[in-house]
């Protein structure tokens, strides 16, 4: 028994792994898969959640940065916060659409902020210790809301989330499944208004399969976002929260500290454009038309005058 | 490591047990969800598996098919099936059950398959029924392979069942997403751990009574 | 059909993504099973130990693992790479004891005779076992392939593109024609894939003339 032979062995093998690993580095180079961004250089490396509304307000931001002859790289469909935020919080994606009110609940979990001023002051603290800052945020707003069906709704007269006390039978309630351990769950229900229910995750952010439980009764409360065409589409009725359980939640472009005064300049124009109800809209051409992000967006800022 | 570290005190965190949504209450159900996953889909593919073993017939359009079921993505299969079914438990045990099935086609064609011919013909050659063969003869001769393929598919079924948490109150999976949802990495790494454990349980279970029912001259087959 | 047209490049560009991430794993699984597998089959007892523990890991669900591999390698989550290593994980656990049991499938005949015409180790290696253990191994490999590129998919919910974005997207959305497209898209790319693998296989065994599809035997 040589070693000299069986060495060949292994060096042959080691060879193939070397050139598969080679391989998977060349597909990380490529800008979609990058998790090292690291481009220096001019260009604006934008992100987006895996999230066709968040999709399109990058879409917007890179078409009107575009437009200004800034290049940008898009970096979109990249998950849900949990996944992201590393990376924005290391500067290796510059420009983000977010939410003032869920990215101030990550960063400080027991705010008692709610209003949409004071969240988005408590956010820009927050922002700057992180080394990033927020950008102006838009009158555009999307926040968790609680929803039931307008049968229901008119069957036990709801009109705001204290009236759920009102409800006789057993209340199901329906969500991601972070709801069930942060404020504005069952928990938060049972301390703000005393109403009880029954939770059941599902975990598709208020999306088509919520709506499709609401309708079939399988749960007949549930957490929608506001500017979900699905609310308006089905006829669901938002309740009010009339104590505070939600916080305001505008869109707010997150940045890394080096952008140019220029750029921010073109993504608070944006942001200053696109009301709530533009917001509803360009969600619901995604929706109904099953337009590409890049299509609403560009016909958006077309309209707008920002292109 | 001490993410590892924290997610063994919070399995032993005797608050996490007990209860509607305690760790017992959910290995349960996590159980009989794959339990009744597999169990379906054994019901549906061991018969024709051993028929196609036995025949030699469909066996091309049956593997073509059982590789096509396996190449799909399971997200994909619960997603369309819970659009159409709704919340609760139908969508991920139908697609776990699609899961489930290729492995156990597989196995059980393969096992019958490997039954030695000469055994097969002597018994033939006895006077044995064709009924006769494949009980007697075909099915404990190839019993071992045929449990590898429940092996196989329970493994796999126990291992994603965790996914019926996307749409469901149901098994180990919640301490997966609601840990992963709102960054409480002890718990999902709990919630893994424990799925690994169960799988293992079972794996070494299933593999004891592979070994068990490994026939006397029987030789090594996979 | 017009959502697809429509969104041509866009599942395009995901289609590529899914290949860049589906067959590296494949490769590192096929080398690193056969390195286990040689290895379990040259020392069984210490194959007993490598083969329990692949199929340990192959136990463990998927999505944690893509969270916990960052965390044990020091690579981002949202790389590339953080899936590829979780893939290659699965494949080598369940290709490892195929690959042993394809060098177990080797006739000792045939080693003794190629090694009584002096073939060195090196030589028996990758002239008669490797080659005459092909057709068992390839029935594994043909397997992870396609488990592998299905399970590709869920690398879109920690946000690493492929076509398990148009499963996520579509869902959210609510346009079926979108899942399919994501499920039919990666159905395709496994069956081209298995079916290169196929061809692969016989011109790696050409003495194996008019051979039964299906590669079990």
């Amino acid at each position: 028994m040589t070693r000299t032979p069986r060495r060949t062995t292994t060096v042959g093998l080691a060879l193939v792994a070397t050139a598969a690993l080679a391989l998977t580095a060349c597909g990380s180079d490529d800008p979609l898969s990058a998790g090292d961004g690291g481009d220096g250089g001019d260009t604006i490396v934008i992100g987006s959640q895996d999230y066709y509304s968040n999709e399109i307000i990058a879409e917007a931001y890179a078409q009107a940065l575009e437009a200004a002859d800034i290049k940008v790289e898009r970096d979109f469909r990249i998950g849900q916060r949990e996944g992201y935020l590393p990376d924005i919080e290391s500067g290796s994606i510059d420009l983000f659409p977010e939410y003032t009110g869920p990215l101030l609940q990550v960063w400080k979990p027991d705010t008692t902020a709610r209003l949409a001023d004071d969240v988005y002051s408590e956010l820009e603290e927050a922002a700057e210790e992180k080394g990033l800052e927020v950008l102006d945020q838009s009158p555009a707003t999307d926040q968790d809301s609680y929803v039931v069906t307008r049968e229901f709704a008119e069957k036990y007269g709801l009109e705001t989330i204290e009236d759920l006390s009102k409800v006789t039978e057993k209340l199901t309630f329906g969500a991601n499944s972070e709801a069930e351990s942060r404020p504005n769950g069952p928990k938060g229900l049972k301390e703000s208004y005393g109403v009880d229910v029954a939770f059941t995750p599902i975990e598709d952010s208020g999306g088509p399969l919520t709506v499709k439980a609401l309708k079939d009764g399988s749960i007949q409360l549930a957490i929608i976002y506001t500017a979900d065409p699905s609310i308006k589409k089905n006829d669901l009725v938002t309740l009010e929260d009339t104590k505070g359980l939600f916080l305001a939640s505008h869109v707010v472009p997150v940045a890394s500290d080096d952008l140019s005064d220029e750029a921010e300049g073109i993504v608070n124009k944006v942001s200053a454009a696109m009301s709530p109800e533009d917001l509803v809209d360009l969600d619901a051409r995604s929706v109904d038309e099953e337009l590409p992000a890049a299509t609403i967006a560009k016909d958006w800022l077309e309209k707008e005058g920002l292109l | 490591m001490n993410l590892f570290a924290d997610a063994l005190s919070w399995i032993t965190d005797g608050s996490h047990w007990g209860g509607p949504g305690g760790i017992d209450h959910r290995i349960v159900q996590h159980l009989l969800v794959t339990f009744a996953a597999v169990a379906v889909a054994a019901v549906l593919a061991l018969p024709l598996g051993i028929l196609i073993g036995h025949t030699g017939r469909g066996r091309l359009v049956v593997v073509a098919l059982a590789g096509a079921v396996r190449a799909v993505p399971t997200l994909g299969l619960l997603t369309l099936l819970g659009l159409a079914l709704g919340i609760g438990l139908q969508a991920p045990l139908l697609a776990l059950v699609a899961l489930a099935f290729p492995s156990l086609l597989a196995g059980a064609y393969a096992g019958v398959e490997s039954a030695d011919r000469g055994a097969v013909d002597a018994a033939r050659a006895v006077g044995m029924s064709e009924w006769q063969l494949v009980t007697r003869v075909e099915v404990p001769l190839g019993a071992e392979v045929i449990l590898g393929g429940i092996r196989a598919a329970t493994l796999q079924v126990v291992a994603t069942a965790t996914l019926a948490a996307y749409i469901s109150d149901t098994g180990l999976g919640r301490y997966l997403f609601s840990g992963l949802k709102s960054r409480q990495y002890d718990e999902m790494l709990a919630g893994a751990l424990l799925v690994a454990v169960l799988a293992l349980v079972l794996d070494l279970t299933l593999a004891a009574l592979q070994r068990a029912s490994r026939p006397t001259t029987g030789k090594v087959l996979s | 059909m017009s959502w697809l047209e429509a969104n041509r490049d866009y599942v395009l560009d995901m289609l590529v993504q899914h290949v860049r991430l589906s067959v590296p794993a494949i490769v590192i699984s096929v080398v690193v099973a056969i390195v286990l597998g040689r290895v379990a089959w040259r020392w069984p007892r210490v194959g007993t130990v490598v083969l329990g523990t692949a199929s340990l890991l192959y136990s463990v669900p998927a999505l944690p693992l893509l969270i916990v591999i960052p965390v044990l390698l020091g690579i981002p989550l949202r790389s590339g790479l953080t899936l590829v290593v979780a893939l290659a994980v699965y494949g080598t656990a369940l290709l490892a004891g195929t690959a042993a049991d394809a060098f177990r499938s080797v006739d000792g005949r045939v080693r003794e005779a190629a090694e009584a015409m002096g073939y060195s180790r090196a030589g028996l290696f990758w002239k008669v076992d490797l080659p005459l253990a092909v057709p068992v191994l390839l029935s594994g490999v043909r397997v992870i392939t396609v488990s592998t590129v299905s399970l590709v998919t869920i690398g879109a919910l920690v946000g690493i593109p492929s076509l398990g974005n148009l499963l996520t997207d579509g869902f959210q959305r609510d346009i079926r024609a979108e899942i399919v497209t994501g499920v039919v898209g990666t159905m395709l790319l496994a069956v081209v894939l298995d079916v290169l693998l196929v061809v692969l296989g016989r011109l790696a065994t050409p003495w194996r003339v008019a051979t039964p599809t299906g590669g079990a035997r």
